[in-house]
């Protein structure tokens, strides 16, 4: 077979539908990742209008611009669409787009979550825009606090926007999270070994990892403070037990990891373009790897260096003092080492370098300041005025947007396949540049003379009008350079000339292929031998077009890639992808018609989008069976491996292991905020307590303990050759039994919304509960799949799956039930 | 500290500049690794902070609440957009958006919030403190001289942030004691 009929065959294969309608069924990551950066960049665009609009306000004393309720929806807005809708939506695209490519394989683990992630997103983005379009976006800051967000202070629909809408886009950072995960350590190319990973790789994972970890906290926080201001429950009130702190532990908790999870990838980025710039390979690559995961590790034990104004003891806030300084060390290594590199090589000033200097310049800065802001003494002067805001824009245009550009730059010939030809980039960097120090320089100053943030005014006696109008005038010029670059973006897109195949010489995988990327991305697979694959072979490209890697030859409508053991990068099993479906689509209007109800209070629909969901998801899962053992499948160079569906451990395993590392940490800080209530709230102890019934908890124990142990018999059995049916139907019963208990601890919480301990158990119950209903549905749905011959001896891939959420509702549930039920029986 | 970072930083940028240079003797990996991440990554920023921290704990040790002599006892309450004073030598006595202090000792404010969270700032005279419902910050401070010191509030409340504000008016011994017969000046 010729390279050129490959390319026919696989791309007929590959493809989407063609025009518009393509977007609605794609699964592809190549057209997901445009689509992601894409509608990023919209948003970004829509953040920085926002900011300018704020500059606007700030130029002049006693601004006539806007009033308070239209500016604190402004702020409001700048921030929650540039931290939720521009930063981490940029690294999903970006990591979706490149990952498959850098990796050497075809797609990520989970294409039709990736389309999901993505209309979550675009659904949800939406939701906030127009929210802010009818004037009725929240404005009690990004940050949310209680009680100003809650019912009683803001009694309209504006926080229900903020709640509702940013935990539906976060269902999208999850779902991109499980997807990185999964796919960084499954599908690579035979050979790729942990330590021969591009090291964007190891970014990407690292970051996905710490979205897993980092925002399930918020996802409760907005959880509960919803509950709060629909139902009553006093999760955040003080006089009825609750606590507003707990908002800020839990929102922090997510906040501080969050500015890691946005510079991380933009780390990857500059650790990926520094080396090709100055023609050398990057210079300690393990360091960086070990620098990155101890940065990761230390930022969740800095957050509560937001609150520390909040009257937390002085030792507490020594412990934070420390961590938030030595957070300073892994970056400090991973600066050094990139200042390092370019002594090593010959650093050329190509456009992505300007950037990649911009970037050196501000983010060093900001860290400096941000050390400043770590001493407890000084943070008590300089927080919550202007000085903060200069110092988090140095950190997050310095450490994310500068790179991002690079990268963009860097990556934009892969997307069009065309060469720079206008100068227009060189022009919009030093506008950008400078504009962006002298904007913020000056905030730094005015913040130091004791502006506070989030005003919308002052008078000419404060003075400082001179500053604030230098800094709005800074403002504008940056404002114009980005237009500039988007502008120089946009003519690249569609005059520039063509380029050549590996126009900056890199050494990474994903230049070996035809830009614009083809939509199976590559023709065969390589074999790995070195972290810089195409340097030590130029010709790899040519030589995969022709098919001498693996899976060169490609069957009738199959989307083939292979998946590897996570260390080794041996050939492990053969995949098979779902093609083009409308289903993500569908599935995620739902999810969103579940998430609009509740925001318009409309509670008869809540019932049926939830059925449609589980409707969905029914079909989604059941698309996978196979009727027939599948046979063992050669992939080219002599090798045969056996299919996922046989796997003991499938990809869906991996994908469930990872998204309940995600739901465990979201009832771990469940956990957490009932026992701080407990302990540090005033109003306790509660009026009334839990009646602990033995009958009850005898029974949801019984049934934590019988769920799990049958389906493990289950498994055992079905390897033997046997059908297991009556094990399942005996672990969905012992699950209903838990869910039954959960659901009795739900009724018989005592008044839920008069005090924080009631809401709390009700939740805990409400969380059990929902877990056996899950675990109750995958066991049904196995049990079905097993009566219509979709399971055999070989095809057990499901069976650990169930077993793995059956175990984790039992051990789950039997948390709640002892945090419910034992504290009365023992007293 | 601002030296101390504008040093760091002067570094960092000429370190930068070098790099261009054409004719770098750069040497074997390793001996990079152990200049450019052990020694200028790892060593130095650990030796700066270290040292810049122990100074901060120190600073704020020192700004701590201690059981002074001669302690002078008021709350503040905060509401949208008003604080009230009260005062523990004087209980009948309460004022609005005005806080009296004596000169020269040491003064607890015990802080508290009627609604939302709302934070006591007199920047020249000390640092930010929250109110938060439920809970009593207690901030302590002294003021040197007597004066009008101007004062905010630093978190965030709603509509009627901008101008919320309040003063501080410290008296000297004697405008002390006929404040609190309730005569004030």
């Amino acid at each position: 077979m010729r390279a050129l009929e490959r390319h026919r065959k696989l791309t007929a294969i590959w493809a989407s539908e063609t025009g518009f309608k393509g977007w609605f069924s794609t699964v592809n990551h190549n057209d997901l990742g445009r689509m992601f950066l894409f509608t990023a960049f919209f948003f970004f665009i829509i953040g920085g209008l926002l900011a300018m609009l704020i500059r606007v306000q700030l130029a002049t004393p006693n601004s006539a611009f806007a009033g308070p309720e239209i500016y604190n929806q402004i702020f409001t807005m700048h921030g929650t669409v540039m931290m939720f809708l521009f930063a981490i939506p940029t690294f999903e695209g970006l990591a979706i787009y490149l990952l498959p490519k850098l990796l050497g394989t075809r797609d990520l683990a989970f294409p039709r979550l990736t389309a999901y992630g993505f209309w979550c997103y675009a659904f949800g983005g939406t939701m906030l825009i127009v929210a802010m379009l009818f004037g009725i976006a929240p404005d009690g800051g990004w940050f949310m606090y209680p009680p100003l967000s809650s019912a009683i202070h803001s009694p309209g629909i504006n926080a229900d926007f903020w709640l509702i809408g940013i935990t539906f886009v976060e269902i999208s950072a999850i779902a991109a999270a499980v997807e990185i995960t999964v796919s960084v350590l499954k599908y690579r190319a035979p050979g790729m070994s942990l330590e021969k990973m591009p090291i964007f790789a190891w970014y990407a994972l690292i970051t996905a990892l710490m979205i897993l970890t980092g925002f399930p906290p918020l996802i409760l926080g907005s959880v509960l403070l919803e509950l709060e201001r629909a139902f009553g429950l006093p999760f955040f009130q003080a006089d009825l037990g609750g606590d507003s702190l707990l908002w800020q532990h839990l929102f922090w908790l997510f906040g501080h990891p969050e500015v890691y999870i946005i510079f991380l990838p933009a780390a990857g980025v500059i650790s990926t373009v520094l080396p090709v710039m100055c023609r050398t390979t990057l210079l300690g690559y393990g360091w960086i790897v070990s620098a990155a995961l101890a940065l990761a590790f230390l930022s969740f034990g800095l957050w509560v260096h937001h609150m520390f104004t909040t009257g937390i003891p002085h030792l507490g806030l020594a412990f934070f003092s420390a961590a938030s300084t030595l957070v300073a060390v892994p970056t400090g290594v991973q600066i050094f080492a990139w200042i390092g590199t370019m002594w090593k090589g010959r650093p050329e000033l190509h456009l992505p370098m300007l950037h990649i200097l911009g970037f050196f310049v501000t983010f060093v800065i900001g860290g400096l300041t941000g050390v400043m802001v770590a001493v407890v003494p000084f943070d008590w002067q300089a927080h919550d005025t202007a000085f903060i805001t200069a110092h988090l824009h140095y950190v997050l245009f310095g450490g994310f947007v500068f790179p991002i550009f690079a990268g963009i730059y860097y990556w934009l010939p892969h997307f069009t396949g065309r060469q720079q030809f206008f100068r227009l980039g060189e022009l919009a960097f030093a506008l950008v540049f400078v504009g962006f120090h002298v904007t913020f320089l000056a905030m730094h100053w005015v913040g130091l003379l004791g502006q506070r943030r989030r005003i919308s005014g002052y008078t000419p006696e404060d003075g400082w009008s001179v500053i604030n109008l230098i800094s709005s005038v800074g403002s504008f010029i940056l404002a114009i350079g980005i237009a500039m670059i988007l502008i120089d973006v946009l003519l690249h897109i569609f005059t520039a000339r063509r380029s050549c195949r590996n126009p900056w010489n890199a050494t990474t995988l994903e230049w070996a292929m035809i830009t614009p990327a083809p939509a199976y991305t590559f023709a065969s697979l390589p074999l790995i031998s070195c972290r810089d694959p195409l340097g030590r072979e130029p010709a790899l490209a040519t030589a995969l077009a022709r098919g001498e890697g693996y899976l060169g030859v490609p069957r009738e409508g199959l989307r083939e890639t292979l998946a590897v053991d996570s260390a080794s990068g041996r050939p492990e099993m053969h995949v098979l992808y779902p093609a083009n479906t409308r289903l993500p689509i569908v599935m995620s209007a739902v999810t969103g018609l579940f998430f609009l109800s509740l925001l318009l209070k409309f509670y008869w629909t809540v019932p049926l989008a939830l059925v449609g969901v589980i409707i969905l998801a029914w079909r989604w899962v059941w698309s996978l069976g196979l009727r027939d053992d599948p046979a063992m499948q050669p992939v080219g160079h002599d090798l045969t491996l056996p299919s996922a569906a046989t796997a003991e451990r499938a990809p869906g395993w991996w994908g469930s292991v990872f998204l309940l590392t995600a739901n465990g940490t979201f009832f771990g800080a469940l956990l957490f905020g009932f026992a701080f209530l407990w302990t540090v709230a005033p109003g306790w102890p509660p009026p009334v307590w839990f009646k602990p019934s033995v009958l009850e908890f005898a029974l949801g124990v019984a049934g934590a303990v019988i769920a799990p142990l049958a389906m493990r018999r289950a498994i055992r059995k079905n390897r033997a050759g046997d059908t297991p049916f009556s094990n399942v139907l005996i672990a969905l019963f012992g699950i209903a039994v838990l869910g039954i208990t959960c659901a009795a601890l739900m009724m018989r919480a005592p008044a839920p919304t008069s005090h924080a301990y009631g809401a709390t158990l009700l939740v805990l119950g409400g969380y059990g509960l929902f877990h056996a209903t899950v675990a109750a549905l995958m066991s049904g749905f196995l049990a079905t799949q097993m009566r219509l011959g979709f399971t055999s001896a070989k095809r057990r891939a499901a069976f650990p799956i169930v077993a793995l959420w059956v175990k984790y509702a039992s051990i789950t549930g039997l948390i709640i039930l002892s945090a419910a039920h034992l504290p009365g029986m023992l007293s | 500290m601002l030296a101390g970072a504008a040093a760091i930083f002067g570094l960092v940028m000429i370190l930068l500049v070098f790099s261009f240079r054409r004719n770098k003797n750069s040497g074997e990996e390793e001996g990079q690794i152990r200049v450019w991440i052990i020694g200028l990554g790892l060593a130095f920023p650990a030796l700066v902070l270290g040292a810049l921290l122990a100074y901060g704990l120190v600073v704020g040790e020192r700004l701590l609440p201690r059981d002074g002599v001669n302690l002078v006892q008021v709350s503040a309450q905060a509401r949208r957009w008003e604080w009230r004073f009260t005062y523990a030598d004087a209980p009948a006595l309460e004022t609005t958006g005005v806080l009296h202090i004596p000169a020269g000792r040491p003064v607890d404010i015990a802080i508290t919030t009627a609604d939302v969270i709302h934070s006591f700032w007199v920047p020249r005279l000390a640092g930010k403190l929250d109110a938060i419902p439920g809970h009593t910050n207690t901030l302590r401070l002294e003021a040197d001289a007597p004066g009008t010191y101007q004062g905010v509030s630093a978190e965030f409340s709603g509509a009627g942030y901008d101008a919320f504000a309040f003063q501080v008016v410290v008296h000297d011994e004697s405008d002390w004691a006929a404040f609190l017969q309730g005569q004030p000046e």
